[in-house]
């Protein structure tokens, strides 16, 4: 009898344990994820909200409530609109010409073809290079005295561009880097949807004597608009977030400060103005307001990207 | 015709594609005098060595390298397991809750990191782990894009009949991760650690921010190269092959699986 209950006792606990594993397990395992995105995502990302209503640099102790002060500041802050409008420059010569590009690049791979592998990974190459890489790479290739891409300027008669001092041909260098590194990326997400594209709908327009373009514009693009509309909004979050580049440029072309962005400003960026107040002049409080503001930028543009890549992809239809 | 057009444009991207790194291991090669000839020396010379000798007399590359190496591996190690595990309780476990957390995580993958760097710096200042690795390591163990790699992967691979086998044995949950589960996601786990790894090596930003230059990573050590010795163009090239190479040779290893699992990803997103 005692041991039957002890069984039925042993069985219990058994049914107990095994409930608790299915309802709590679950939970145990994505907490690892969790706690840490609370820990390094959420609590800094409410706490620069705390920071920017304050007057706070890390030379004091005291940190004085100015409530909306730093925004007002940044409102008539000159050097914050040059970097706005810097960032945007950069960000459009650098994301549209790029994804014209991919899309065309993974239209041409998006076919039978020798050697599909050894054009896949050529085309991530520059991917897989560190940004630092790439900016040593191309401030040497854009020096003004005996950079490459001037050596070849001068066989059609153009002598000497200083690409890092003019605010255009800053921009232009700064968006090659970019492109160079992104545009063989964002063609295989591309040709990844496009794989998926159903074959009959090709054969059929063929058989229809549609050209290539013209399957290009009315099977292919609207078929991966979810993928275009994925890829422009990513791109357009990153273009907005631009820093290494001008950083390293600034840096490596001699032309002036390292976080200013050039002499003149030209080539400062919004994330570059960001990290110069916080860790160049350690006016955190500032900065933090500062990059609030940035943030807004960015889900405006993304958020407007987003609705006209819809857009425009519907009107293919 | 056209056939012979589409390999001639694949071939000059791919020129296009590969010149700038060849370029800058040509640069690396040669002695400084050589940046001021015309036309610019294409081919590489015999300097490279003494140059890439001078690098680790410069900066504290060695150590770079080390730290480089222990931090992406460790971070790489942690992200495969922590993403398999929430990959496998987002894909087949139930669980109250689980598709508004499953949102949020995907949502967290467009939140600017750069957002939070202000406060992120001043709290590694609080627990005293800027110069340390620890401010690399601990914040990136696991996140949302590999939980939500894994998610996508298991869902699929993963049969679900062979969890209820091993219920009606009356395995654990944990047992069954690490019995079933583990052995399934290897595949997609490796690709995913390739990833990490290699944008672990490449971060920039967050080790610029908290780290010294007497104890750096790679990238940090890099950028010491290319911001102090402005005209030295040819060390900061050299540093730049050298900690750039060791890269491009494990991709150009397992590049097919690299783009494999960057396909699929991209497919599912």
């Amino acid at each position: 009898m005692a041991t039957l209950q002890a069984t039925a006792r042993r069985g219990h606990r058994r049914l107990v344990r095994h409930t608790l594993d299915l309802k709590l397990s679950p939970y145990a395992y994505i907490a690892p994820f969790f706690l840490l995105f609370c820990a390094f995502g959420v609590f800094p990302l409410i706490f620069t909200a705390w920071v920017s209503l304050h007057e706070w640099t890390l030379t004091s102790d005291v940190h004085t409530f100015v409530g909306a002060d730093n925004f007002t500041t940044l409102l008539g802050d000159g050097y914050f609109w040059n970097a706005t409008f810097n960032t945007f420059s950069i960000g459009i010569i650098s994301t549209v010409p790029q994804l014209v590009l991919a899309i065309w690049l993974a239209h041409l791979l998006n076919r039978p073809l020798r050697a599909q592998t050894f054009f896949r990974i050529t085309l991530l190459v520059p991917n897989v290079t560190s940004v630092v890489a790439v900016v040593v790479i191309f401030s040497q290739l854009f020096g003004r005295d005996y950079g490459l891409i001037n050596w070849m300027l001068s066989w059609f008669g153009i002598d000497g561009v200083a690409w890092a001092e003019g605010t255009a041909t800053s921009h232009v260098a700064i968006s090659a880097m970019i492109m160079w590194r992104w545009t063989g990326y964002n063609a295989l997400i591309f040709l990844a949807a496009m794989q998926a594209v159903p074959k009959e709908l090709y054969e059929a327009a063929t058989l229809d004597g549609a050209s290539n373009l013209t399957q290009l514009r009315k099977i292919t693009i609207p078929m991966i608009r979810p993928t275009i509309v994925f890829v422009v909004t990513v791109s357009t979050i990153g273009a907005m977030q631009i820093l290494a580049e001008p950083l390293l440029f600034g840096a490596g072309s001699g032309a002036g400060g390292i976080t200013s962005g050039g002499p003149d400003h030209q080539f400062q960026t919004l994330a570059l103005y960001v990290y110069d107040l916080g860790f160049n002049k350690f006016d955190f409080g500032y900065a933090s307001a500062a990059s609030w503001v940035m943030f807004l930028f960015v889900v405006l543009a993304a958020g407007v990207n987003y609705l006209l890549t819809r857009r425009m992809g519907g009107a293919f239809k | 015709m056209r056939r012979r057009l589409t390999y001639l444009t694949l071939l000059a991207v791919a020129f296009f594609s590969v010149f700038p790194l060849y370029y800058s291991v040509v640069v690396a090669s040669r002695h400084n005098s050589a940046l001021a000839e015309v036309p610019p020396p294409l081919l590489p010379g015999g300097n490279f060595f003494a140059n890439v000798a001078r690098v680790f007399d410069t900066v504290p590359f060695a150590m770079a390298l080390l730290n480089s190496f222990l931090v992406a591996g460790s971070i790489a190690v942690a992200v495969m397991f922590f993403s398999t595990l929430a990959g496998f309780a987002f894909a087949k476990l139930s669980f109250r809750g689980k598709n508004i957390l499953l949102l949020v995580t995907v949502a967290t993958m467009m939140v600017p990191a750069q957002l939070g760097i202000i406060p992120l710096y001043m709290l590694m200042v609080k627990i005293e782990w800027t110069g340390s690795m620890y401010a690399l390591v601990v914040p990136a163990l696991v996140n949302a894009f590999g939980v939500f790699f894994m998610t996508q992967y298991l869902s699929r691979a993963l049969p679900t009949e062979l969890l209820e086998a091993g219920r009606v044995d009356g395995a654990t949950t944990w047992r069954l991760f690490w019995h079933v589960v583990l052995p399934t996601a290897r595949p997609a786990a490796a690709v995913l650690g390739m990833l990490t790894f290699m944008s672990a090596w490449n971060d920039y930003f967050w080790p610029l921010v908290v780290l010294t230059p007497e104890n750096p990573t790679v990238q940090v050590a890099l950028s010491t190269l290319a911001s102090g010795y402005v005209n030295d163009y040819v060390l900061g090239l050299s540093g730049t092959a050298v900690g750039t190479l060791p890269l491009i040779l494990v991709f150009i290893v397992l590049g097919k699986q690299i783009i494999g699992g960057i396909m699929q990803g991209a497919v599912k997103g």
